[in-house]
């Protein structure tokens, strides 16, 4: 059972992140991009975590604490980048 | 026991997920993209989580699912209030049907008081 739902979990979490895109593509402004970024990074996280748990590659949680890092300091220095503008 | 827990928190947490990105296709404006995405997608993973720390169930495993839950718990709501700080200040358009505007408003009285203070 449990790998039925481990299944639909990761299609879940595949459509989320196909949504999102569509946002990162469509975005009317930079902070739109930025805000779909973010989501990325947390839902890469989740696939990771879930992917780790289902085969047993305990490894991979340290990939996904790493991914998770790497995402808010993009997010923060993209942040930084559209308040101060473009250092010209 | 433990995977019919399993499997009921990891679909709370993928719904929540998937919600978390419809929120940031449908919303009409920056902040409130901003605000359907770190609220809906912290939940979803704290349920993954959740669910991945009871299947794995040894200690080495549930440090790191813990710490991952905790820093991501800690940094969602930075990273939101800094998108949104630097997006009113970069001037992006708030929705048309936006009714308060507290910090224009407080702007727009302390000129007026340095005004009156003037004269």
């Amino acid at each position: 059972m449990l790998d039925i739902v481990t299944q639909v979990t990761l299609v879940t979490l595949g459509l989320a992140l196909l949504i999102a895109f569509i946002r990162l593509v469509k975005g009317p402004t930079l902070p739109d991009r930025i805000v779909a970024m973010d989501l990325f990074g947390v839902l890469v996280v989740g696939l990771i975590v879930i992917l780790a748990a289902w085969s047993g590659v305990r490894a991979t949680l340290d990939a996904a604490l790493v991914i998770a890092l790497i995402g808010f300091l993009s997010t923060v220095a993209y942040a930084t980048y559209v308040e101060r503008g473009d250092p010209q | 026991m433990i995977d019919v827990v399993t499997a009921v928190v990891w679909l709370a947490g993928s719904v929540f997920a998937l919600l978390a990105a419809v929120g940031v296709l449908r919303m009409p404006d920056v902040f409130t993209r901003m605000q359907a995405s770190t609220k809906a997608s912290t939940l979803g993973l704290g349920c993954l989580l959740i669910g991945a720390a009871l299947q794995m169930g040894d200690f080495a495993s549930f440090i790191r699912v813990v710490s991952i839950g905790a820093f991501v718990l800690l940094t969602t709501p930075v990273a939101g209030h800094v998108i949104a700080r630097a997006s009113y200040f970069a001037e992006v358009p708030l929705w048309t049907g936006t009714v308060l505007d507290e910090r224009q408003r407080d702007t727009q009285r302390e000129s007026q008081n340095n005004n009156s203070i003037d004269k």
